[in-house]
């Protein structure tokens, strides 16, 4: 340690520490910012029938119906495939597994898959979904595509998820006798549900908001009536604030701060669901 | 006793008959959980086969050599020639600028947090960091492309604000989040008792900071600027709609340029399926997986020796 005076130490002391609270305000400030600009802009283009009316004349007129119901449409998709297969995973993870080389290279597969580039499981739908099991440019294989993606967050909550149940709750089962499905499926996973849920709620708010994947793999610009079924094209709000924004000429510039609004608060409503879902979860534990 | 225990306990004391047949769905779910737990490894492998299938007979036409080191990308002309050295360097260019903001501030605001923060200011500060790792890439392309990128070009006075540069300050907000959080936790995890032992000899909490809880977290906080990296490297709508997408190899961050991933996403809408184009474009895709894989990698296995580091 060098030794200095006092008065320098605290100057330097000083220093730092205003050098660090400058940091964190560089980080807030552009939050900030962002959100108010889109709720200031954004709020002139929102109507009834922005929200109801289905877009006209290149998206310029009209409103964006289709695509909110479109990006439901996706996050029940992802969520339908990605929840049940990502907590059975979980269940194996933390029930089943013996510690071996299947189990590390599950966990490798885990932290890999969540590193995986957006674009990069784009290229994988199209070429699986779409050609390979001929879905087609669909709902379906968007659906598909984006649960790949998810595959890794629903993993990890569940098991995260499932390991903060007390072993003495599954000791208890066993030694009554149930068998190791019985015990997990009436004691482990009521118990874990509402951190499973948070996660899977906060995989939908992250499905809501991809774009690069669909781009690839079947959004559609302007659709004349929502999917009928799996295998229809769709709109997305993502996709919609990307063509918008970015390759519609003579664009009215409060309908493009409008779409970013409103995806901008089907996203943070997710995300504000799970932080209250958590909370009350806390809430019920320290209660009992 | 809960009513889950009573449920679990009056489910065994069923009839033998209805018990083999339950033991056979038993066996049946188990057998569908192992399924599930294999296919993370499924996926993983089967879009490393698929890269590898559809992007590997790019390098027959193109040698690998002219693919990583050519500097002309004309996959419609004919000829078509396929270099993506212009990719390469503009993909260099915003993770560099990208890291060069986030990595001071992200670790100094983690540290902030993790130190010295009252709690009242960490519990307003931490929501608003996940706001901000709750952003779509696609809303922060859009914030780059209207607010960002005037300001860049006239602040720099260039011909367009649509340059690497802007792309890089959207993308490193975008890492910022990962890069404080893992800080933080890295931070949080050296262990009280060395602070203490810093304050016993005299130094001050930033003397303590400096010498003992950032040396000590200093794996952990490598782990989390390589995942700031990766983040940045696979980023594709900011980079899409922020970076230009000019074609030539960029001499500096001012340019327009167009990153990897922007490469794949404007040029697959166009490209003929199992075309030569399709066949460069998944070639892409093949070497951004195989270099965020290594990143990833790398940052687990230093975040793994972070954790046994402090373990009792």
């Amino acid at each position: 340690m060098r030794v200095g005076s006092i008065s320098k130490r605290q100057f330097s002391q000083r220093t730092a520490f205003s050098l660090l609270i400058i940091a964190t305000i560089i980080v807030v400030i552009p939050v900030l910012v962002i959100v108010l600009q889109i709720i200031i802009n954004g709020a002139s283009a929102i109507s009834w029938d922005f929200l109801t009316q289905a877009p006209s004349q290149a998206g310029k007129a009209g409103g964006i119906l289709p695509a909110i119901i479109g990006t439901f449409y996706l996050m029940l998709g992802t969520i339908i495939f990605a929840l049940p297969l990502g907590v059975m995973a979980g269940i194996y993870l933390t029930e089943y597994a013996k510690e071996n080389w299947l189990t590390k290279s599950i966990n490798l597969a885990i932290v890999n898959l969540a590193g995986v580039p957006s674009i990069v499981y784009g290229l994988f739908g199209l070429g699986v979904f779409v050609l390979l099991f001929h879905f087609g440019m669909s709902l379906l294989s968007a659906s598909l595509t984006l649960a790949c993606q998810a595959l890794a967050m629903t993993v990890t909550t569940s098991r995260e998820a499932i390991l903060a149940v007390p072993r003495e709750y599954r000791e208890g089962s066993l030694a009554v006798g149930a068998t190791r499905w019985q015990t997990i499926r009436h004691l482990v996973l009521p118990q874990a549900m509402p951190s499973i849920i948070t996660g899977a709620v906060l995989a939908m708010s992250r499905a809501a908001g991809e774009t690069a994947p669909i781009l690839v793999v079947g959004a559609a610009f302007l659709l004349p009536g929502l999917p009928q079924s799996p295998f229809d094209q769709f709109m997305a709000l993502p996709y919609h604030l990307y063509t918008v924004a970015a390759h519609v000429p003579g664009m009215p510039k409060n309908t493009i701060w409008g779409v970013a609004l409103v995806l901008l608060i089907v996203v943070l409503s997710f995300n504000v669901l799970a932080t209250i879902i958590r909370l009350r979860d806390r809430q019920r534990r320290f209660n009992a | 006793m809960s009513e889950q225990e009573t449920r679990a306990i009056s489910a065994v004391g069923l009839n033998k008959g209805l018990q083999r047949r339950w033991r056979l769905g038993e066996k049946l779910i188990e057998s569908w959980i192992f399924l599930a737990g294999m296919l993370t490894i499924v996926v993983l492998l089967g879009i490393i086969a698929l890269l590898f299938k559809e992007g590997l007979p790019a390098f027959w036409y193109t040698p690998p050599w002219e693919f990583f080191f050519g500097t002309s990308w004309y996959p419609v002309s004919e000829p078509p020639t396929f270099g993506i050295m212009p990719f390469f360097v503009a993909t260099l260019w915003v993770t560099v600028v990208a890291t060069a903001i986030s990595v001071p501030v992200g670790v100094a605001c983690a540290a902030y947090l993790a130190e010295i923060a009252p709690v009242k200011v960490r519990e307003t500060v931490k929501p608003i960091i996940e706001i901000l790792a709750g952003f779509p890439s696609i809303v922060m392309g859009f914030i780059g492309l209207i607010l960002l990128s005037p300001l860049v070009q006239s602040a720099l006075n260039l011909n367009t604000g649509l340059c690497g540069l802007s792309a890089g300050i959207m993308l490193s907000l975008m890492s910022l989040p990962i890069i404080i959080s893992v800080s933080e936790d890295a931070l949080r995890a050296v262990p009280d008792d060395f602070r203490h032992a810093a304050y016993a000899l005299g130094s001050t909490k930033w003397e303590t900071i400096w010498h003992v809880s950032i040396p000590g977290a200093l794996s952990g906080i490598t782990a989390a600027i390589m995942l700031g990296v990766g983040r940045a490297i696979g980023e594709t709508m900011t980079v899409l709609m922020v970076a230009g997408g000019a074609l030539a190899v960029p001499i500096s961050p001012t340019e327009p340029m167009m990153p990897m991933t922007a490469a794949i996403a404007s040029g697959i809408g166009n490209a003929v399926r199992g075309g030569l184009q399709y066949q460069a474009l998944f070639a892409i895709g093949l070497i951004l997986f195989v270099i965020t894989l290594a990143v990833n990698l790398i940052a687990d296995k230093v975040l793994e020796r972070q954790k046994r580091k402090f373990a009792r």
